[in-house]
C-alpha cells in the first residue's frame, strides 16, 4: 500500500470516529474500482458504502428486453448493442440466445459502428439498443447526427436513455436509505458539468464529491465527504478535476438536447422517476423504432427471487439475495446485477473475499 | 459502461482522428469537441472524443488506470 492511501486511510478514520455514515456510490464503474481495490474492508466500520443504480444495463427494465428480443425475431431487422445487453435475461429468452437461434445481432463498441451496418444493409432495418447514462447518449446523438448528414433513412433506435440526477433526488429523499453523501460519477459529469447535482447540496444537505474511479481518487473523495459532512458544510466538490469541469461539455449537451427530450422513465427497482428518461423528438421520431414498427404489448416478469431491485436502490447487499452466488453467479447469471460486468452483484461476486493484503 | 480512456490524436481526417496509447490505436470521432489538434490528448468513450485533456491529466489518468488494473489490493 502506498503511504498516500495510508494518510487517506488514517484521516477517513478520523473525521468519521463516532459517527455512522452512509456514502452511495453511484456510478457502476466506480462500484467495480471499490470492489476490485477491497476499499469497502479497509474502510472503518461506521463508513458504509452504499452501490446506486449507476450501471445502466442493470436498470433497463425487463420490458425493454423483451422488446428488443421481439425486434431481434423480425428477419428484417438487425440488432446492433453494446456487449453487456446481450446476455440479460428477458421474461423467456436472451438476446445471446436468440443470436444462437439465427436472430442477426451484432456487438458493437460504438454505437457509430451501426452506420456502416445500415449502409451495407438497406434492405434491412438496423435498430441500435440506446441504453446508457449522460456519457453515452452524446455518443449516440452523434450516430443519428451522421445518419442524418447522411441521409440514412434504415437506422433506428430503441430508446431508453437515462438521466442521473432525477433518481439521485429519488435516493436522497429516501427515509431508509438514509445517505450523508454522494461518490458522484466521473465521466456522466463530463458531459452535464457540475451545476445540475448542486441541488442535493443545497436543498438536500448532502455532501457530493464527483470522483476520478483510481482507489487513490476515490479515498480522497471519501474523505471530502467526511469533511462536508463534518463540518455540515455541503456542497458538489470536483475530486476529477482536468476531466470534469463546471459546465461540462456544452456540444454534448446540445446534441443531447436537439433529438431528445425529457420523458418519465420506469427504473428497474426503483419504479417510474420523473423525467429521468430521454425519448426522441416528434420531428426525429423517424429514428424511433417503435414509430416504424409496432411492437406488441410485452408480458414481462422478473426472474423469480431475484432482489436487484433492492440491490439497485442500496436497500441490501448483493450478498444479502437468496439467490446471490447459488443460484446465481456471474457464469449463469438470473438478474441484470449480475450479469453487467459493472453490476453490483457481478463486482461483489467477482472480487470477493478479496481481503487487504497488509 | 461509462468508462473512458484517454489517447493522444495522431492523425485528423475529417470529424475522424487516429489516437494511440500504450500501443493501441484507434479511430474516435471528434463531433463533440471543438478544436482537436494531432498533439492532442482526449478522452474517448464509445468511439468518441468526449473531453480534451491535457498531457498532465492524460497520462496521470494513464497512470491511475495501469494502477487499477496492475493492482487488485491496495
Amino acid at each position: 500500500m502506498k503511504l498516500e492511501s495510508k494518510e487517506l486511510i488514517e484521516g477517513i478514520k478520523r473525521l468519521s470516529k463516532g459517527k455512522s455514515v452512509n456514502l452511495m456510490e453511484v456510478c457502476g464503474t466506480h462500484t467495480v474500482a471499490i470492489a476490485r481495490s477491497g476499499i469497502r474492508e479497509i474502510l472503518p466500520e461506521n463508513v458504509r458504502l452504499i452501490s446506486g443504480p449507476g450501471c445502466p444495463v442493470c436498470v433497463t427494465p425487463q420490458e425493454y428486453i423483451d422488446k428488443a428480443i421481439y425486434l431481434s425475431r423480425q428477419k428484417d431487422i438487425i440488432i446492433t448493442t453494446f456487449g453487456d445487453l446481450i446476455r440479460v435475461p428477458g421474461t423467456d429468452s436472451s438476446l445471446e440466445r436468440e443470436r444462437s437461434l439465427g436472430a442477426d445481432i451484432r456487438v458493437v463498441y460504438s454505437p457509430a459502428q451501426s452506420i456502416d451496418i445500415a449502409k451495407q444493409n438497406t434492405e434491412k432495418k438496423v435498430v441500435f439498443l440506446a441504453v446508457g447514462f449522460e456519457t453515452t447518449i452524446p455518443t449516440i446523438t452523434g450516430t443519428l447526427e451522421m445518419a442524418l448528414r447522411e441521409n440514412i433513412r434504415n437506422l433506428h433506435i430503441l430508446c431508453a436513455h437515462k438521466v442521473v440526477p432525477p433518481a439521485l433526488e429519488v435516493l436522497a429523499k429516501s427515509p431508509d436509505l438514509n445517505i450523508d453523501g454522494f461518490i458522484l460519477p466521473g465521466h456522466v459529469s463530463t458531459i452535464i458539468g457540475i451545476k445540475p447535482y448542486e441541488f442535493l447540496a443545497r436543498d438536500h444537505k448532502k455532501a457530493c464529491v464527483i470522483s476520478g474511479f483510481a482507489p487513490t481518487q476515490i479515498l480522497e473523495t471519501i474523505l471530502l465527504l467526511l469533511n462536508q459532512i463534518h463540518t455540515k458544510q455541503f456542497s458538489v466538490l470536483n475530486q476529477y478535476t482536468g476531466t470534469v469541469d463546471y459546465d461540462g461539455n456544452k456540444r454534448a449537451m446540445s446534441s443531447i438536447k436537439k433529438f431528445l427530450e425529457p420523458v418519465d422513465s420506469v427504473w428497474r427497482g426503483i419504479g417510474t422517476i420523473p423525467s429521468s428518461g430521454l425519448r426522441l423528438r416528434d420531428e426525429f421520431s423517424s429514428f424511433d423504432i417503435e414509430v416504424v414498427v409496432s411492437i406488441p404489448l410485452m408480458k414481462s416478469k422478473e426472474p423469480a427471487g431475484c432482489r436487484c431491485g433492492d440491490v439497485l436502490k442500496g436497500k441490501i447487499y448483493p450478498s444479502d439475495c437468496p439467490l446471490f452466488g447459488r443460484v446465481c453467479t456471474y457464469e449463469n447469471p438470473v438478474g441484470a446485477c449480475m450479469v453487467s460486468s459493472e453490476g453490483s452483484c457481478a463486482a461483489y461476486y467477482r472480487f470477493a473475499n478479496r481481503k487487504n493484503s497488509q | 459502461m461509462c468508462l473512458g480512456i484517454p489517447m493522444k490524436v495522431v492523425e485528423i481526417n475529417d470529424n475522424k482522428a487516429l489516437c494511440e496509447q500504450g500501443g493501441t490505436s484507434v479511430e474516435a470521432y471528434l463531433d463533440m469537441l471543438e478544436d482537436v489538434r494531432v498533439g492532442d490528448y482526449i478522452l474517448i468513450h464509445a468511439g468518441f472524443a468526449i473531453k480534451k485533456l491535457s498531457e498532465e491529466d492524460a497520462s496521470e489518468t494513464i497512470r491511475l488506470l495501469n494502477e487499477i488494473m496492475a493492482t487488485e489490493n491496495l
